[in-house]
């Protein structure tokens, strides 16, 4: 079980958390003129590295806040977790 | 029968209370503090049980956790249980053991056949006998095996114990209280850290217990009780004894099993049996020990045969002596302690030591007690079926490859000792590679991968003085830089006995021409010739040589056969160990219980139950219940001898005639408010949101970005910037996060704010066509005509003295009205709608004749809102705006969601009128075809319709539109039914959706 620290709340243990996915897409802007491939790969496409990562999770039985979490998916060390307003 | 084995003094236990116990049906007695292996050597019983493939007799091999043989069934107060290590569980009174994997007893056992027939049962028998023909897998091989190979057997009973979960935090946790643990717990302590000391023995001190030493002028054991009982009158420290940390998994979280109760004669009802613990350690000091390991002779699998240090625990702990005529077989000096302890004890053992004449302190000692030494001497062959009667021993030529003579010598046990093996599983699972040392043939930690230090035998320092001083510093090192505090700690003087060096003799050799059997893995059954077939076979990977050979699987996880096997493997192969490598280990590395591990949560706790204000109405109403997600929902309100289909079919029929009333408080609410709101709900939803004004509903449907409905519900605007949302019941949850998600992640720039009110307001939803009557008598002072409260309006209103909130929305489609109350009024508010709506025939429905209003309607739910299709397929393409822009929008430009004959929502009725089509059926153009026979859609949602007296059902069919009028068959293969059905319009009652609106 992880230990993560939420930027709001501290160190929890991951059973209050809830994985988001890949913390580096970006939704395209509504209304946006924007093809197939492209609007595909942001529905579908998600790479599966290796090593660093970042994530999204959700504290979902805590302060219910969403932030990003740098992580190493092959040894699950968490180099940082931050707000999403905040700059990777 | 007495205890011929124990001696007069002596021990560890309390001779003062007896225990009484059974064996296979026989009474014996022990003492308070034995273990049941314990009890068992007192009583001279040797022969516990049969081997895992060849049914050979086995007995105690060990005293603790390294014991791979004396696996029991175990009863005690009337529950039975498998697998139970003898040499760990302790002695309490009406414990009953049998020995496992026996027929039909210990002493005759029809399985032992398989021993003379043991050159047909090589490594890899099972793969290579059991291949043809496949269909006899299931029916005659897996049946025989599991028979022939079982260990014990589970219990059919419910578990009456009780096991709890328990999660704590610290500083340090120490796994082991031998000298390493003690020192390193006692200085971090000192440094003001929060320290958890586990021990999975009864008795602290490890090898302190059994070794011949001094510390500070104390012996071993006072010296672990000062220490002892100083850690636990410290606030910072929690010392727990039967504590087994099994398991180490990310982020320094530690799993550890405490035998709570096991131990304890009278449990006062709420003790638990044995407790989780789930420990998150700022550091880990693993002062885990190690294990002797056995040297391998022929027959060393025999009864009688010990290893060396569980002889002498046996005897320093237990006063229980296991021969009285033994042979201590050693390549190193700790084989001399236990000769000397046998001596002391009134015993002349005989030592064959494999290495050429030695001194050093303990062998001087031996020698000046005329313990008789044979040096350069090893055991070839055990004699004895069920006990050792005798032994072959040789002498050992230079090269240790062969013997120069032999001899015959009676001896009633063998006690083997081949060095020691630092027990480095924790270490591993944590991440670490570890490294072989040279030094002491086997792997030790090496660099840590998580907060993690091996101290001690663990980490391959076997001499007491540097143990202490490494894990007073390491206590002390790693505690201050978490506490800052530095409190020196002098580090006591010791006294102990210096070893020679030991010989790297693992195995003897056989003579020319024989062909004993030499056991690596016990518990597996795993003999030296096993492992030579896997590696002629080609087997060269020591993961594969495991996999094929079982050797270092199951509860033993190699614990005493691990370094032996990679020996053998390295020889066999030319190479060095290092270069053999090591299997994976994994937890746990004891085994726990199954009720451990689930704790608490079963039953009734198994998940929180969710009730509403007026669950105890609906209970003395004879509710009977329907679980929605963790919601208990009233399915239907019974009335004498009525069964679901009448019962419902009465709810339903009371609505579209009367009034009915539905609790509704399980749907999901949610609370949005801000300046941004309704640009909020614009992107979220499909259909358009800006100009809802305010005391006005709307109906809505949310997307996922690929364009499948994620969920519908309505949304009631309160005020100017405050908007009241319900979801379904079962996407509640989800419909939360994912709005949280894009206010967050996506849109941060939207001033909006969201909070969940599931739980703060309790709904009733009143709906037929005497709704507005009743509506009318609850709330005298608003005007609830049609055009005051029209169809998707709102209005706040004085319920008795309470806030309420009225909504004129339907889901039923009658003319229908939601109230919401505070949840604390719920149950009023319930009880009046019930006591005023009597005069207008009001009956409470249940979630039965609710999906029957809503399935007859039209009105799509869960079952087709399946994560599957997209707002055409159920008919809501009407909600999307082709204006503005939402989530999933561009999706639904996607070419299969745009196909002419793209599938769709339609009605069912079955030409008969009668045969009620189950859910789940396949609408097939041809039932008679053949199979695949091409499936064109299925049937989501069934009822009874009340309205015209037949079945009804609601199906995704392809081509859906232009289907109408079609007949085909809905076939359900798993009722065997096969109906004719008649494809018509969703809406099979009020297509033009007038009640609604009256």
């Amino acid at each position: 079980m992880l230990n993560i620290k939420c930027p709001y709340c501290g160190d929890r243990s991951q059973k209050e958390f809830a994985y988001g996915g890949d913390g580096t897409i970006t939704r395209p802007k509504l209304n946006q003129e924007i093809s197939d491939e492209e609007w595909d790969n942001f529905v579908y496409l998600r790479k599966s590295p290796r090593g660093k990562h970042i994530e999204l999770w959700h504290h979902i039985a805590g302060c219910r806040q969403w932030f990003k979490v740098e992580r190493d998916t092959a040894t699950h060390e968490i180099f940082r977790t931050f707000k999403p307003e905040e700059e990777f | 029968m007495s205890q011929n084995f124990r001696l007069n003094t002596g021990g560890l236990i309390n001779r003062d209370k007896p225990i009484e116990f059974k064996f296979n049906g026989k009474k014996y007695i022990g003492y308070e503090g034995d273990t049941l292996a314990s009890a068992l050597l007192a009583n001279g019983i040797h022969l516990i049980g049969r081997s895992f493939k060849y049914h050979r007799p086995r007995g105690f091999f060990g005293a603790g956790v390294d014991e791979p043989n004396a696996k029991m069934q175990v009863e005690i107060n009337g529950s039975s249980e498998p697998n139970i290590n003898a040499t760990e569980i302790e002695l309490v009174n009406g414990l009953s053991a049998s020995s496992q994997n026996c027929w039909p007893s210990v002493n005759f056992d029809i399985g032992a056949i398989n021993n003379f027939l043991n050159r047909f049962f090589p490594a890899g028998f099972y793969y290579k006998t059991f291949m043809w023909p496949k269909s006899f897998w299931y029916r005659v091989y897996e049946p025989f095996i599991r028979k022939a190979a079982g260990l014990g057997i589970a219990s059919l009973e419910k578990d009456k114990e009780r096991y709890e979960h328990k999660y704590e935090y610290c500083d340090l946790l120490v796994t082991g209280s031998g000298p390493a643990g003690l020192a390193s717990a006692y200085a971090a302590a000192k440094n003001g850290a929060k320290v958890i000391l586990a021990e999975d023995k009864p008795r602290y001190g490890g090898t302190l217990l059994t070794d011949d030493v001094t510390i500070d002028n104390l012996s071993g054991k006072d010296w672990s009780e000062k220490i002892i009982s100083e850690l636990k009158e410290m606030p910072n420290v929690i010392v727990k004894n039967r504590s087994q940390v099994f398991g180490y998994y990310d982020h320094n979280m530690m799993v550890m099993f405490e035998r709570t109760g096991d131990h304890l004669e009278k449990k006062t009802k709420y003790t638990p049996r044995q407790r989780l613990w789930y420990i998150r350690a700022k550091e880990v000091l693993l002062s885990t020990g190690s294990i002797e390991r056995p040297i391998v002779f022929g027959n060393n699998d025999t009864p009688g045969v010990f290893l060396s240090a569980a002889a002498k625990e046996y005897m320093k702990v237990y006063g229980v002596l296991i021969g009285k005529k033994p042979i201590i077989f050693t390549n190193n000096d700790s084989g001399y302690e236990t000769a000397i302890e046998f001596k002391k004890n009134g015993i002349n053992p005989i030592v064959l030591d494999t290495r050429e004449d030695q001194n050093s302190e303990l062998i001087n000692e031996a020698k000046d007690l005329d313990i008789k030494i044979k040096f350069s001497y090893a055991v070839i062959v055990a004699h004895g079926y069920k006990k050792v009667k005798s032994a072959t021993i040789g002498k050992l030529n230079k090269e240790k490859i062969d013997f120069e003579n032999t001899e015959q010598i009676d001896c009633d046990s063998i006690c083997v000792s081949g060095f020691w093996t630092p027990t480095v599983h924790l270490a591993s699972q944590s991440g670490n590679k570890l490294k072989f040392n040279d030094s002491i043939d086997a792997f030790v930690p090496d660099k840590s991968k998580q907060n993690e230090h091996s101290i001690g035998a663990a980490n391959g320092t076997f001499t007491l003085q540097d143990t202490l001083k490494n894990s007073f510093n390491t206590g002390s090192e790693v505690s201050k830089s978490i506490t800052k505090k530095d409190e020196k700690i002098q580090i006591p003087n010791t006294n102990e006995r210096k070893y020679s060096v030991h010989d790297k003799f693992w195995c003897s050799p056989l003579p020319k021409g024989k062909n004993y059997k030499r056991f690596v893995d016990f518990q597996n059954d795993v003999a030296v010739s096993d492992i030579e077939i896997a590696l002629r076979e080609g087997y060269r990977s020591i993961e594969h040589v495991k996999r094929y050979t079982t050797l270092g699987m199951a509860t033993d996880q190699g614990r005493t056969s691990n370094l032996n096997g990679l020996q053998l493997v390295a020889n066999v192969e030319k190479k060095i160990v290092p270069q053999v490598g090591h299997t994976t280990f994994r937890p746990p590395f004891t085994p726990v219980t199954i009720g451990t591990i689930v704790g608490r949560e079963i039953g009734k706790e198994y998940m929180p139950t969710r009730k509403t204000p007026m669950h105890y109405w609906h209970e003395n109403n004879n509710a009977v219940w329907v679980d929605a997600g963790a919601w208990k929902r009233p399915r239907y309100y019974k009335k004498g001898n009525e069964n679901l289909f009448e019962a419902s079919k009465r709810e339903a029929k009371n609505v579209r005639d009367h009034v009915g009333v539905c609790d509704v408080t399980t749907l999901g609410k949610i609370d949005i408010k801000g300046p941004d709101s309704a640009e909020f709900l614009n992107r979220v939803y499909t259909n358009a949101w800006l100009k809802l004004p305010v005391g006005k509903a709307r109906y809505g449907v949310m997307l996922r970005e690929d364009g499948i409905v994620m969920d519908d519900g309505t949304t009631t605007r309160i005020s100017e910037n405050h908007y009241h949302m319900t979801t379904t019941t079962a996407q509640a949850a989800n419909v939360l996060s994912h709005l949280e998600y894009y206010l967050q992640i996506v849109w941060p720039e939207l001033n909006v704010n969201l909070v969940s009110t599931t739980e703060q307001w309790a709904g009733a939803a009143i709906a037929g066509p005497k709704s507005r009557d009743l509506l009318a008598k609850l709330f005298p002072k608003i005007d609830v005509t049609n055009e005051a409260l029209p169809f998707m309006g709102y209005v706040e209103g004085d319920f008795f003295g309470i806030k309420a909130r009225i909504f004129r929305i339907s889901f039923s489609g009658e003319l229908a009205y939601e109230i919401n109350v505070e949840s604390d009024f719920g149950l009023f508010m319930w009880e009046k709608i019930i006591e005023i709506g009597e005069e207008f025939k009001i009956q409470p429905y249940g979630t039965e004749a609710l999906s029957t209003l809503r399935i007859e309607m039209g009105h799509v739910a869960g079952p087709e809102l399946d994560g599957r299709t997209i707002p055409y397929d159920v008919s809501l393409e009407g909600l999307v705006s082709k204006k503005k822009d939402f989530i999933g929008k561009r999706s639904l430009t996607k070419e299969a969601f745009n196909k002419a004959d793209r599938q769709k929502i339609v009605g069912l009725v079955p030409l008969d009128r009668k045969s009620s089509i189950p859910e789940g059926s396949h609408l097939v153009e041809n039932k008679n075809a053949k199979l695949p026979n091409p499936k064109l859609g299925h049937v989501s949602s069934s009822c009874w319709s009340v309205e015209n007296n037949n079945p009804f059902s609601l199906a995704i069919l392809k081509d859906g539109k232009n289907m109408i009028g079609k007949k085909l068959f809905a076939v359900s293969p798993l009722k065997n039914t096969s109906i004719e059905v008649e494809v018509m319009s969703s809406h099979y009652v009020d297509h033009e959706g007038k009640r609604v609106r009256s």
